[in-house]
C-alpha cells in the first residue's frame, strides 16, 4: 500500500504546470470554440490546421480546414484579391452556421480576408464541409492597411463585426451580414479603429466594446516581444481608448497579457465564454520554454476588474486554505484541531464566563510599573505530523474559522493522465502531507478518503471573472450534473449546481 | 453585556406564556420544550462536548424541569430562560426538543441551526449536526446533510452547551434550493 501511495504521489507531483496537454503546437490560433461537446481551434499554416479536444485540456491535430473545401484551397476570388497563403483564422457560430475568416496574403500588404461557411465543426459529421464564401475584405498593396489577422464579434444586438489588419497601417472594422457571413454593405468604407498592431478582435462586455490587439514582434521564438493590449469604446466603431485615454489609433493600448513564467510572447486573444459566469480566453505563446521554445496554444481564465479585462492564470499547484466567499469560513477536515504552538491557558474570560483572572480588577491596582511583555521564540507552522496521530481514520469535512491548523491546509495538485477541462487538468485536493483527499459522496455531499484518483476525487477548478474560484467535482456518484463545492451554511460544505448569482459556490484560495 | 432583572422577568413571563408564533416568513421554529440547565464543565472541544452529554443525558419527557417555551424572535435566548428561573447560565448544558409536523414526505431537506455555543442536533434520533467550540449564533451556521422529513411528526432533539456569557439558538429547515420551508407546523400542544 505504501508503495502504491508513493507511486501515486510521484505521479501527481511529477506533472509540471503546462500550457495545455497533447498536440498544441500552433501559431495564430482562432478563438477556441465549443461545438457538440468538443473544442476546436485553427491556426496558421498549410490548409489551416485543425486542433481539437474532447475536454479542452488534451488536444490533437485533426487535419486541415482546406481539405474539406472544394479545390482544397482558397477560392479564385480570394486568390485574386490576396494570395495563396492561409494564415491566422477566426471562427464564430451564428445561427445554424459556422463562419471561418482567414487571411490569404500574397505579397504583403496585398492580402485578403477569405470566408468559409460550414454547418458542423466535426470532421466525422455527415454535414461536415466548408464552402468558399469569397473575400470579405482586402488590401490592394498600396493603401495604408494589410488585410490579415481577422477577428469577429457577434454583438448583443445580433450585429456581426470584423476587424483586421497588421503593422502596415490601420486596424479596420467592417460590418458583416449574420445570415451569410459576407459584407453587409460592400460599398461602405471600413472604419479605422487602431493602428500598427496585429491579431485584433472586438468583444463586448457590460456596455463597452473592447478591442484586443497584439503589440510587439512575432515569429522569432523566445526573442518575440508579442504582448496583448486592450482599449475600450462605447460604440463598436470607436474611439477605442486605453486606461490613460490614449486612442488606439495613436498607438494606445493597456497591457492585458505579457510574458510570464515559462511563456514568452502571448498573442491572438480569443474569448471563450463557457456560460454561468465562467469566461476564459485562448491565445498562443510565441515560445513555451517547457517545450523547447515552440509556439503553443493555451487557455486561461478571463477576469474583469474596474471595467477592464484582466488575464487570469490557471491554478498553480500548492498548499492553500479554501475560504468561502459566502461565509468567510474555511474548508477543513472535521477533526478536533490543536492550536498552533500547543494549548495555552486562557488569561481570563468575559464577565459571567466563570473563567478566573478576567474582568475588572477588584481592590487597589498592583504597585510598580506594568510587567514587560515577554516575547517568545517564533512558533513553527503546524504540520500534520504534529497532530494527525489523533485524527480518526475517516473524517468528514466541514467549514470553520481559519486557524492556520493542519486540518485546514489543502494541497491542490494536478493529476496526470486524468483529463481536464479548458485550460487545466483535474486536481486532487488533499490535506497537506497526507493522503486524505476531498471526495464527493453519493447524494452530493463531501467526505475525505485515501486518494486513489477515483473520479469522485478529481476536481475542476475554474477561476471566475471576479477572481474567486469555482471548485467542481469531475463526477459525483449517482449524478451526471456538474456539482460545485457550496457553502450551504457557515459550517457546512456540500455539492450543488452552480449559481453564478450567489457567493455560495465562490471560493478564495489563499496561502495559509 | 448586562441584563437587567426587569428584562429577564419580562422574558420569563413571555417565554413561559402561551404565545405561539407560527407562519414565520423565514421558517424559524418558535415553540420548544427546554430543560432547565444542567451543570457541566464548560469546555467546548469535541471530546468535552461528548463527555458532557454522557454525564448529563436527556431525561424523559415526564422528568421535572421541562418548560414549554415560545419565542417571538428568530432565536430562543437560553441565557434569559435560565436567568429567569434563577439558574446558572455558564458551564451548563441545555436539552431542547420539539416536534414538527410535515404535511407530506419531503426529501433533500436540511435542518439548519445556529447555536451559542457548541451543540448536537438529532432528527428522529439520527445525529445530523455537531458544532464544537465557542461560537455565536449565526443563522444557518450548522446545516445537516440532505434529509427526509416524514409525513406527520418529526422529532428534533438538541443539546446546547455554554461555557460563559450569552447563550441561545435558532433552527429551521431548508428545502432543496436552500430556501426556508414554510409549510411545517410545530406539533407541541
Amino acid at each position: 500500500m505504501l508503495t502504491r501511495l508513493l507511486l501515486l504521489t510521484a505521479l501527481v507531483y511529477a506533472l509540471p504546470v503546462h500550457a495545455l496537454d497533447g498536440e498544441i503546437a500552433v501559431h495564430d490560433p482562432a478563438t477556441v470554440i465549443q461545438a457538440g461537446g468538443r473544442y476546436y481551434t485553427y491556426g496558421t499554416g498549410n490548409g489551416l490546421p485543425i486542433l481539437s479536444s474532447d475536454d479542452g485540456w488534451t488536444w490533437h491535430r485533426a487535419g486541415s480546414l482546406m481539405s474539406a473545401v472544394p479545390g482544397g484551397k482558397p477560392g479564385p476570388e480570394v486568390l485574386a484579391r490576396g494570395g495563396n497563403n492561409t494564415w491566422a483564422p477566426d471562427v464564430i457560430h451564428v445561427g445554424d452556421q459556422y463562419f471561418v475568416y482567414y487571411a490569404a496574403p500574397g505579397t504583403q500588404p496585398k492580402a485578403a480576408i477569405g470566408l468559409l461557411v460550414g454547418r458542423s465543426l466535426d470532421p466525422a459529421s455527415p454535414e461536415y464541409k466548408w464552402v468558399d464564401g469569397g473575400p470579405v475584405a482586402w488590401s490592394d498593396g498600396v493603401e495604408d492597411s494589410n488585410a490579415i489577422d481577422p477577428g469577429v464579434l457577434l454583438d448583443p444586438n445580433g450585429r456581426l463585426w470584423l476587424t483586421y489588419g497588421s503593422y502596415f497601417g490601420y486596424i479596420r472594422l467592417v460590418e458583416l451580414d449574420p445570415k451569410t457571413g459576407k459584407r453587409l454593405d460592400p460599398r461602405r468604407a471600413p472604419v479605422n479603429v487602431a493602428i500598427n498592431s496585429e491579431a485584433s478582435i472586438p468583444i463586448y462586455h457590460d456596455g463597452w466594446y473592447y478591442l484586443l490587439v497584439t503589440h510587439g514582434s512575432c515569429c522569432v521564438g523566445a526573442n518575440s516581444t508579442y504582448n496583448i493590449r486592450v482599449g475600450r469604446a462605447r460604440k463598436v466603431t470607436g474611439p477605442y481608448l486605453d486606461n490613460m485615454g490614449v486612442d488606439m489609433l495613436e498607438g494606445g493600448g493597456r497591457l492585458f497579457a505579457g510574458s510570464r513564467g515559462r511563456h514568452v510572447g502571448p498573442g491572438h486573444f480569443g474569448l471563450l465564454d463557457l456560460g454561468g459566469g465562467v469566461q476564459k480566453f485562448s491565445l498562443h505563446y510565441e515560445a513555451d520554454l517547457d517545450r523547447g521554445g515552440i509556439s503553443v496554444l493555451d487557455i486561461r481564465p478571463l477576469l474583469w476588474r474596474d471595467g477592464w479585462p484582466v488575464a487570469g492564470d490557471n491554478l498553480t499547484a500548492g498548499t492553500y486554505t479554501i475560504e468561502s466567499a459566502r461565509t468567510g469560513t474555511v474548508l477543513e477536515l472535521a477533526v478536533q484541531g490543536s492550536p498552533v504552538g500547543g494549548f495555552r491557558a486562557r488569561r481570563g474570560g468575559p464577565p459571567g464566563s466563570g473563567v478566573l483572572g478576567g474582568g475588572p480588577p477588584g481592590g487597589p491596582p498592583p504597585a510598580g510599573p506594568p510587567p514587560e511583555p515577554q516575547v517568545g521564540p517564533p512558533i513553527a507552522e503546524q504540520d500534520p505530523s504534529q497532530v494527525a496521530a489523533n485524527w480518526p481514520a475517516n473524517s468528514d469535512v466541514r467549514l470553520a474559522p481559519a486557524m492556520l491548523q493542519a486540518q485546514q491546509k489543502w494541497t491542490l495538485a494536478p493529476v496526470a493522465n486524468a483529463g481536464g477541462y479548458p485550460g487545466a487538468p483535474y486536481f486532487r485536493i488533499s490535506i497537506a502531507g497526507t493522503e486524505r483527499a476531498l471526495t464527493a459522496t453519493p447524494g452530493g455531499e463531501l467526505t475525505s478518503s485515501p486518494f486513489t484518483a477515483a473520479p469522485e476525487q478529481l476536481w475542476r477548478i475554474d477561476q471566475l471573472t471576479d477572481g474567486t474560484y469555482r471548485i467542481s467535482s469531475k463526477s459525483a456518484p449517482g449524478t451526471n450534473d456538474l456539482l460545485a463545492l457550496s457553502a450551504v451554511g457557515s459550517s457546512m460544505p456540500t455539492l450543488a449546481k452552480f449559481d453564478p448569482a450567489s457567493d455560495r459556490q465562490r471560493w478564495l484560495l489563499r496561502a495559509p | 453585556m448586562k441584563f437587567s432583572w426587569t428584562a429577564i422577568t419580562a422574558f420569563a413571563a413571555l417565554s413561559l406564556g402561551t404565545a405561539h408564533a407560527e407562519g414565520d416568513p423565514r421558517g424559524f421554529i418558535h415553540r420548544w420544550r427546554v430543560l432547565e440547565p444542567i451543570a457541566v464543565p464548560g469546555r467546548l472541544t469535541e471530546s468535552a462536548v461528548q463527555d458532557a452529554m454522557r454525564s448529563a443525558p436527556m431525561p424523559d419527557a415526564n422528568a421535572p424541569g421541562w418548560h414549554q417555551v415560545d419565542t417571538p424572535d428568530y432565536n430562543l435566548n437560553l441565557y434569559h430562560f435560565a436567568a429567569g428561573l434563577s439558574k446558572p447560565t455558564s458551564n451548563v448544558l441545555f436539552w431542547i426538543t420539539t416536534v414538527v409536523d410535515s404535511p407530506q414526505e419531503m426529501k433533500d431537506v436540511r435542518l439548519a441551526i445556529g447555536s451559542n455555543a457548541a451543540s448536537r442536533w438529532w432528527l428522529n434520533d439520527d445525529l445530523v449536526i455537531a458544532l464544537n467550540d465557542d461560537r455565536q449564533t449565526v443563522i444557518d451556521d450548522g446545516v445537516s446533510r440532505r434529509l427526509t422529513l416524514h409525513k406527520g411528526s418529526n422529532v428534533i432533539r438538541a443539546a446546547v452547551i455554554n461555557g460563559g456569557g450569552a447563550t441561545d439558538f435558532c433552527a429551521r429547515f431548508l428545502d432543496v434550493n436552500d430556501k426556508p420551508i414554510l409549510s411545517l407546523k410545530v406539533a407541541l400542544p
